[in-house]
């Protein structure tokens, strides 16, 4: 068979090829195609609605018939300072740091393995278990831990079988993070965080290490690093940007979760609680939307330290 | 030469990766201050070797030293080499200088005498100037340097290059062999060097040891490598030989062995022209002709098989293509190898 026997038959002119020329000829229009859907999203639903609560923040309350006054004043952000709203920030910004910073240590060795290590089935696994508690409900989950750490609970039956309950009550007796029992105690509810947004740190960090090139541990180890300096200098630095963003995400869902300190921990409130109340219960929008400006300016701040630390430079 | 004289040697070396023997039985022995050349096809075994002098791999079997000393365990941060790897290794979170200064960092060496020899090291590599930079703003040709500066500068018993030039356009190629070959002049080091570049292996290196499926078929002078090529496989991956059977040999000379024919050493006749007295001649046809700038390849369909010369372009007869011609060569342009 000659390569001249062979006819072979142009593409249909079909429609959608017609459309495909005008795309490729007007790219700045197939951009806009491919932008409006998520910048309408972005800019109308949710970027309008946060300058609309923005907005709300600037107003006050009559005190006495508790009518919104529409007149912009910074006297709903003086009330955060009051000592009652105060602890609320101070008291939900440490518990986000406790539950960052332990999960950040307890998510990095796994991240590492699984992107340094694990290969194939292993690695299929690990995604499964990393996922899975992300596919039962949030309440569910909570509310068995709620079960787990009640005073008759699992945790409490094994310290009694093993008759340690002694070190448990003298755990529990710490002031400040302990209390009646696990489930109404600040160890508890940090504990219940910590298990909900694990996977939030995992899979950056490890998707962070995963783009480490493995010569460049070569080439430290070459020049003389031992491991431990190669984890410091090369491996650690480059798994920042990771890090970095799983801190986000936990610092971030821990500031804004009123379920959780609902269903486990002490009764003192935490902001995403107070935000609750007071735009339902108490009814003053103006105090809500300013609470709901808290962790905003919070995570900016934590952002802008990071950059200046130099935590994105390796992106 | 003697091992403890040797600044690398390998004995019985053997890597395995499951069923796959990457490296099946290797001995070789480098002498200090020489350029050593690791050439060969992919799979045959050459990197696997580099690595595992560097210590990023271990042996299966055999003993490899590094100036008299076995490396069994030793891992690759204890050991007095350095290498050049074939994509940089760059860190992209440091700039240049820092790049260079690792090495030196990492044995506790001041800030400023860091900085001094990282310099010192940059311009010998022609980048004064490029400190600041990031790996990312470099050409391929400048990371390549500063992978050289940060090997050297922490002044290494043996340089290792992993096809170093492999990702460089080609006359950056021709331009970095030059200044390779300037720096082992000047430095004194060993260098071992591993490439599948035949062109490079032999204008550069000392010694060439040819590899093939995991061992050494051949080392010695590049002269020697490539006019005396020991076997087929080296005749044809080192400068593209012809190789004659062993029955045709028998014919010409009356040893039958595979000789190996260097096309710049065929002639080729048209038909009009008798071969001088002596020479041996082949009948044939003009298959192929390409145009290689200073010479052309021609191949020819003879009775004995495909041959290839190769003649300098300018002057002569034009070929073409279905031309009846002769090949023509003196018979001591045959080199008998071992395989038969």
């Amino acid at each position: 068979m000659s390569a001249a026997a062979i006819e072979l038959p142009q593409p249909r002119e079909r429609l959608l090829r017609r459309i495909s020329d005008v795309l490729v000829a007007r790219h700045g229009f197939y951009l806009l195609l491919l932008l409006v859907p998520p910048l309408l999203w972005l800019g109308v639903v949710y970027l309008g609605s946060l300058f609309a609560l923005l907005a709300e923040s600037l107003f006050s309350i009559d005190d006495f018939s508790g009518v919104v006054i529409r007149e912009p004043t910074l006297a709903t952000f003086g009330q955060l300072l009051q000592p009652a709203n105060f602890d609320v920030i101070v008291r939900t910004a440490a518990i986000a740091a406790t539950v960052t910073v332990l999960a950040g240590f307890i998510a990095f060795p796994i991240a590492y393995y699984a992107a340094r290590y694990a290969r194939g089935r292993t690695k299929a696994l690990f995604y499964l278990a990393i996922m899975m508690p992300l596919w039962s409900s949030y309440l569910v989950k909570v509310y068995a831990w709620k079960l787990l750490l009640a005073k008759e609970g699992a945790i409490g039956w094994v310290f009694d079988h093993v008759g340690l309950r002694p070190l448990l009550d003298a755990f529990l007796g710490i002031p400040v993070i302990g209390g009646p029992s696990l489930s109404t105690s600040y160890v508890g509810m940090v504990l219940v965080f910590l298990y909900l947004w694990i996977p939030f740190m995992v899979l950056p960090i490890q998707a962070a290490l995963e783009r480490v090139p493995i010569n460049l541990i070569e080439a430290s180890a070459d020049l003389g690093a031992s491991p431990g300096q190669t984890f410091r200098t090369v491996i650690f630095p480059l798994a920042l940007p990771g890090i970095v963003a799983g801190a986000i995400f936990t610092f971030s869902l821990t500031l804004g979760d009123y379920i959780v300190p609902e269903i486990v921990g002490p009764s003192s409130l935490i902001l995403g609680q107070v935000v609750y109340i007071q735009q339902g219960t108490a009814g003053n929008i103006p105090l809500a939307a300013a609470f709901s400006v808290v962790p905003i300016l919070i995570m900016g701040l934590l952002l802008t330290i990071a950059k200046r630390m130099g935590a994105f430079d390796a992106l | 030469m003697s091992r403890d004289q040797s600044a690398v040697s390998f004995r019985g070396v053997e890597r395995h990766f499951g069923p796959v023997r990457a490296v099946d039985g290797v001995d070789l022995d480098v002498a200090p201050g020489e350029f050593f050349a690791m050439l060969g096809p992919s799979g045959s075994g050459k990197t696997t070797c580099l690595r595992l002098v560097a210590g990023f791999e271990q042996p299966s079997a055999g003993r490899i030293t590094i100036f008299g000393e076995a490396v069994e365990g030793v891992p690759a941060y204890r050991r007095p080499v350095n290498t050049v790897f074939q994509d940089y290794a760059l860190f992209p979170h440091m700039n240049v200088l820092e790049n260079v200064c690792y090495g030196l960092k990492i044995r506790g060496v001041g800030r400023s005498e860091r900085q001094r020899l990282g310099r010192e090291a940059l311009a010998l590599v022609k980048l004064a100037g490029m400190e600041t930079r990031r790996p990312a703003q470099l050409s391929g040709g400048q990371r390549q340097r500063v992978a050289l500066a940060r090997a050297l500068v922490v002044r290494p018993k043996v340089l290792l290059l992993d096809e170093p030039l492999g990702a460089l356009d080609l006359k950056l190629r021709e331009d970095m062999q030059g200044e390779l070959k300037g720096l082992h002049r000047r430095l004194g080091l060993t260098f071992i060097f591993v490439t599948h570049d035949q062109g490079e292996a032999l204008s550069m290196a000392d010694r060439v040891a040819v590899f093939n499926n995991g061992r050494i078929v051949q080392v010695g002078p590049p002269a020697e490598i490539y006019e005396k090529p020991r076997t087929r496989f080296v005749a044809d991956f080192v400068g593209g030989s012809n190789v004659i059977e062993p029955a045709t040999v028998k014919a010409w000379t009356g040893t039958a062995r595979a000789a190996s024919l260097r096309p710049e050493k065929v002639a080729v006749l048209g038909a009009g022209y008798s071969p001088p007295a002596g020479a041996i001649a082949v009948e044939g046809k003009v298959a192929e002709v390409l145009y290689h700038g200073p010479t052309n390849r021609i191949e020819l369909a003879t009775g004995i098989g495909r041959l290839v010369a190769a003649a300098p372009a300018a002057g002569g007869p034009t070929l073409s293509t279905g031309a009846a011609v002769r090949a023509v060569f003196a018979p001591e342009a045959l080199h008998l190898m071992d395989d038969g």
